[in-house]
């Protein structure tokens, strides 16, 4: 399912391969140690390996989550990154509590990982074309869009504007920060009014859905795309699997809502394995740059 | 007894509120257009996949003039409220609104929509046609409407399906209506992991009309009827539509440039967080 090249060998194997795993399960926390697990294939991985195969399993193709730091890594041009907004942080404004107060758990989770939200933005290069890069970070509660992820991504796009930059933008999102309350789904209008002034500059967007990429995310920015991409095995969806279970009472099929079944379904252009992923944006940007 | 139901009224707690917006006797989108405006002209179909009868839209006049109005529909009755799917839009609902919007901005007439809905319909289908897509391309979309442009929350305002057609130049609301990016349920499920606390849900999400005109996501508040909108619907929908008209004068002397800018504006300053 993952590699398009499967050997008669991983044919017959396949079947018990490729058990899906349950989306809760995953964590982007791997231990430090010397091995990892594999989240999809159960196998154990050199954990050297698998940082330098960027961070996909060699055995199965499975795509692990990255950090924003990580992305930008691997992908912009050697120290070619220049972060914006890097100070922006969420506030509880509503007051709101629920197993912890919404503003302990802000600090709490900013020294647990060292970001101040859930995205990362700056202007790069990526292949040497420029780009206005926006990278979410699942690791920030669980990626989800407040105030803060929506406030950075307009300046992201306006400042693409002034500086006639096309806008990449990597989502990895749970959805709206519900902590928030109404402020983050007005976010997802935010962002989108951004993109329509974006195109309306004849600037081209190129949005990519890590996983997962679900609720507020995918209903505005990250299926905007003059070009959607996404990397292979990833959740997305507008409602998740265990809403709809329990909405319709039946079994999913397999591969619902995965990557595969959003490019067969028409709402893709391209899932795109992680290492071909600074080839396939260079040659797209590079498209768009042509005078 | 009156006086008594009065102040009980003044004191509702959010999530009572939200039963009230939920009440099934509480009018619908069609209850109000027949009583607001006049040559009511329905269309269906978003051209691509089929019609959803759970959001309606038409052509229609507003004191004599012509404008574009559409909200979600829920039924009356069981039978009713399954052909409706509870006022639960499918993508193609999304779609036909669009539609419609862009007919009213190439004939240069007003759009009103009429929020009422418990969110946007979770279903293999509506999955599979890009639920997702349908609602963000809504909402880029109508960030670039060149006309006027007012919403009304009448009921349930749920999430993405109702920020699906609401994204006017002003936002309005009904006073026992409600806003917000997940129902209480739903959020009590997920945060507190357990539903039955829906109640400090309602009450931490901020999802009442007062709290949201604070917050600025709303204009107005529109009084209901004592007792609530469906006590006098032709009462509730005179109150609704003198809003529409009182806001909707200022806006019809905006250029097409100025109204693009005034819902930019609007929404693009929403947000709390410090720097």
């Amino acid at each position: 399912m993952i590699s398009s090249t499967l050997s008669i060998h991983a044919w017959f194997k396949r079947k018990q391969k490729e058990k899906e795993t349950p989306y809760v399960r995953e964590r982007l926390d791997i231990p430090g140690n010397l091995w990892v697990k594999c989240y999809k294939c159960g196998q154990a991985i050199f954990n050297k390996e698998l940082e330098d195969n960027l961070k996909v399993c060699p055995k199965c193709g499975y795509h692990f989550k990255l950090s924003a730091n990580e992305r930008i890594k691997q992908l912009t041009d050697n120290g070619s990154f220049k972060e914006i907004d890097p100070n922006i942080q969420s506030k509880d404004f509503l007051n709101f509590t629920d197993s912890k107060p919404y503003g302990k758990r802000i600090i709490e989770t900013v020294a647990k990982s060292l970001l101040k939200d859930a995205i990362v933005c700056g202007t790069a290069k990526i292949g040497g074309q420029g780009a206005a890069l926006g990278i979410m970070d699942f690791s920030f509660m669980g990626g989800s869009m407040g105030s803060v992820v929506g406030e950075k991504i307009a300046r992201l796009i306006e400042l693409a504007i002034e500086k006639k930059l096309p806008v990449i933008i990597f989502a990895a999102s749970g959805g709206a920060r519900m902590q928030e309350g109404i402020m983050s789904l007005m976010q997802m209008a935010k962002t989108s009014a951004a993109l329509g002034r974006l195109r309306e500059n004849g600037l081209p967007y190129i949005a990519i859905c890590t996983d997962p990429t679900t609720g507020g995310t995918s209903a505005s920015f990250a299926m905007l795309g003059d070009i959607n991409l996404a990397e292979p095995g990833a959740l997305i969806c507008f409602a998740g699997p265990r809403v709809i279970e329990q909405t319709i009472r039946q079994k999913l099929p397999p591969g619902f809502q995965r990557s595969e079944y959003l490019l067969q379904h028409g709402m893709l252009d391209i899932v795109c394995e992680r290492k071909q992923l600074k080839e396939t944006l260079t040659k797209i940007l590079g498209w768009f740059n042509e005078k | 007894m009156k006086n008594k139901e009065s102040s009980d009224f003044n004191n509702l707690t959010p999530l009572q509120i939200v039963q009230i917006a939920r009440q099934i006797q509480r009018p619908t989108t069609l209850d109000y257009i027949n009583c607001i405006f006049t040559d009511f002209v329905e269309l269906h179909g978003d051209r691509n996949f089929g019609d959803d009868p759970a959001l309606v839209a038409g052509l229609a006049k507003l004191d004599g003039c012509s404008v574009a109005v559409m909200g979600h529909q829920k039924g009356k009755s069981t039978k009713e409220n399954l052909a409706r799917n509870f006022g639960m839009a499918n993508p193609e609902g999304y779609r036909k609104a669009l539609r419609i919007m862009r007919i009213a901005e190439r004939n240069h007439k007003p759009i009103i929509s009429l929020i009422d809905t418990p969110g946007a319909y979770c279903g293999i289908g509506a999955e599979e046609r890009g639920q997702a897509e349908a609602i963000a391309k809504n909402l880029r979309e109508m960030t670039e409407l060149t006309i006027p442009f007012v919403t009304v929350i009448t009921g349930e305002g749920g999430s993405g399906g109702a920020l699906g057609i609401g994204m006017g130049n002003r936002v309005l609301m009904l006073e026992y209506s409600i806003y917000s990016v997940i129902s209480p349920e739903g959020c009590a499920s997920i945060l507190f992991r357990d539903a039955k606390r829906a109640n400090d849900a309602a009450l931490a999400m901020k999802i009442t009309a007062p709290d949201l005109l604070k917050l600025g996501v709303i204009d107005e508040i529109i009084k209901e009827p004592p007792g609530g909108a469906h006590n006098d619907v032709q009462q509730s929908a005179s109150n609704i539509k003198s809003a529409i008209i009182k806001h909707l004068g200022p806006l019809l002397s905006l250029s097409q440039r100025e109204l693009i800018a005034d819902r930019y504006n609007k929404f693009r300053k929403m947000g709390f967080f410090s720097e």
